[in-house]
């Protein structure tokens, strides 16, 4: 597991949950259950309610809530709802949820594909849109070990760039750096060199992915750019590699 | 002065009224769902708007440290579109659940058809389940028979009046709501419906209790900032900070608290924040 706030299974998600809510929330999402377990449907009008009725701070004591990979309460009290919906109806209502859903509702889907068993086409396609959003609770998410395990090397290499560009630290994304593969080290390296070319900075998590199969030329061509004569260009290579581990 | 405009179609207005809005005393509002000026063909058009009431208006509201809540429905005109009305009313229960929806709303009469008949009574039933008050607004035709229809309406399902509110009231209509216990909302316009001194002669005949005063502004001739023309009105006419105060903020509060999801509270705002990725700004980087 990337993150010590996430959690892989319905039991642990339910105690994560329980210690965290009083005892009215507790009883609502009791009964929030039952009603989805007697009647699928019921999750419609429960699911958009779950951040005012169990809360939205981070579902860890101390979590912090501004983290984009931290699981909040209502991701936890929504990915419960969908494990209580029937396995025949829960592909169509979680697309549902999804498709009908606001930001937190969406995250709250895709942290659900953590714990709950859905076919590996509808997890690639709540996936892939979400890392077509620039909204980083809604990549964050994604990028847990149910989202990059439908990925092909093409599709995670993709979305680890897409990643970098939207500030996400390289190194929560499950899957790194055991799934880099010598194209993706190529592309960050190239990332890098476009970045120092124009004088901006890079984040240091960009060499986790390089170094796992370092590519000598590129790395040749960033090196060269700490003499460039564009004090910025120069400037902006010599901060990117020093900050190389 | 504190306001709250409690019917106000931001959707339609630009960031400068926003800001003129915020200027003026508006820390809250709600914008009710209605009629775009052109017929939607398919239910999805319904679904976008429905959630950029709650997610991209919301943003923009909290630039200008204005809380945005809305409300949620079909509107009667669109209503008579019996095919599409039957697919929006069968996703309307997802939404009225949202966060910061307050009502649901508007609905009521445009020309009284048995499809609006339809509508009308089916939301009225949606508003039961979901535990939210209405906002129901009075046709322009023929309104004082649209409110006695209306009211009867209501009546007939049990709806309860301290959680319906009646909109864009006039002299008239104002006279068969006095005495049935539902919120009188007015609409204050730059020509039609009332104006500024229209309303304080209706406050000082009918007093303060359960009055709510909006801008209703939207696409067309309108003035956002109606609501606090009518709060110099009323203290040019005498009407003290409180009685004015009651009606421009502790009404509104109280008829769509009903609710239990007004956030008055709008979190600080960072220059750097977006909605979903998205933001007002025109700067680059």
């Amino acid at each position: 597991m990337t993150d010590q706030t996430a959690p892989t299974d319905p039991a642990e998600v339910t105690a994560h949950l329980d210690a965290r809510l009083d005892d009215d929330a507790r009883a609502w999402f009791a009964e929030s259950r039952d009603r989805i377990g007697d009647d699928p449907a019921a999750v419609r009008v429960l699911f958009p309610a779950v951040s005012r009725r169990v809360g939205r701070g981070p579902l860890a004591p101390g979590g912090d809530g501004d983290d984009p990979f931290v699981w909040h309460r209502d991701d936890a009290g929504r990915a419960l709802l969908l494990a209580a919906v029937d396995p025949g109806a829960r592909p169509g209502e979680l697309r549902d949820c999804y498709t009908h859903g606001d930001a937190r509702e969406r995250r709250g889907v895709l942290r659900s594909l953590e714990v709950v068993e859905v076919d590996d086409e509808v997890t690639a396609e709540l996936v892939d849109d979400a890392l077509r959003t620039n909204d980083v609770r809604l990549v964050a998410a994604a990028l847990g070990p149910a989202g990059v395990a439908v990925l092909d090397d093409d599709g995670f290499a993709q979305a680890v760039l897409k990643a970098v560009f939207v500030d996400l630290d390289l190194e929560r994304i499950a899957g790194i750096p055991d799934r880099v593969t010598p194209e993706l080290s190529r592309m960050m390296a190239d990332f890098v060199h476009e970045r120092v070319a124009a004088g901006r900075a890079v984040p240091a998590s960009v060499w986790t992915v390089i170094d796992r199969h370092p590519p000598a030329d590129r790395l040749a061509a960033i090196e060269a750019e700490r003499d460039h004569e564009d004090p910025h260009r120069a400037a902006a290579a010599a901060a990117a590699l020093d900050a190389r581990p | 002065m504190r306001i709250f405009d409690p019917h106000v179609h931001m959707t339609s207005r630009t960031t400068d009224d926003y800001e003129a809005m915020a200027d003026s005393g508006v820390t809250a509002i709600v914008e009710p769902a209605f009629w775009l000026g052109q017929p939607r063909t398919s239910v999805g058009s319904f679904v976008d708007y429905f959630a950029s009431l709650v997610g991209w208006e919301p943003y923009r509201a909290a630039q200008f440290g204005i809380a945005h809540h809305c409300t949620i429905a079909l509107n009667p005109k669109e209503a008579n579109d019996t095919g599409l009305a039957r697919e929006v009313l069968e996703v309307l229960p997802r939404w009225l659940a949202k966060d910061r929806v307050v009502a649901v709303g508007e609905v009521g009469y445009d020309s009284m058809t048995p499809a609006e008949d339809d509508a009308f009574s089916a939301q009225i039933a949606l508003a039961a389940d979901a535990d939210l008050p209405m906002l129901v607004h009075t046709p322009h035709r023929d309104k004082l028979a649209g409110t006695r229809r209306t009211l009867d309406v209501l009546a007939e399902q049990d709806f309860p009046p301290e959680r319906s509110i009646i909109d864009h009231n006039n002299e008239l209509t104002v006279e068969v709501l006095a005495d049935t216990g539902c919120w009188m909302a007015f609409s204050i316009y730059p020509d039609t419906k009332v104006d500024e001194r229209r309303m304080v002669a209706i406050l000082q005949e009918y007093g303060t209790e359960r009055m709510l005063v909006n801008s209703a502004a939207d696409w067309g001739r309108s003035d956002p900032l109606k609501v606090s023309k009518v709060v110099a009105a009323m203290q040019e006419a005498g009407f003290s900070d409180d009685d004015i105060s009651t009606v421009v903020w502790d009404n509104p509060v109280a008829a769509y608290g009903q609710s239990g999801r007004l956030e008055l509270d709008v979190p600080g705002q960072e220059a750097d924040s977006t909605f979903e990725g998205s933001s007002i700004r025109r700067t680059s980087g």
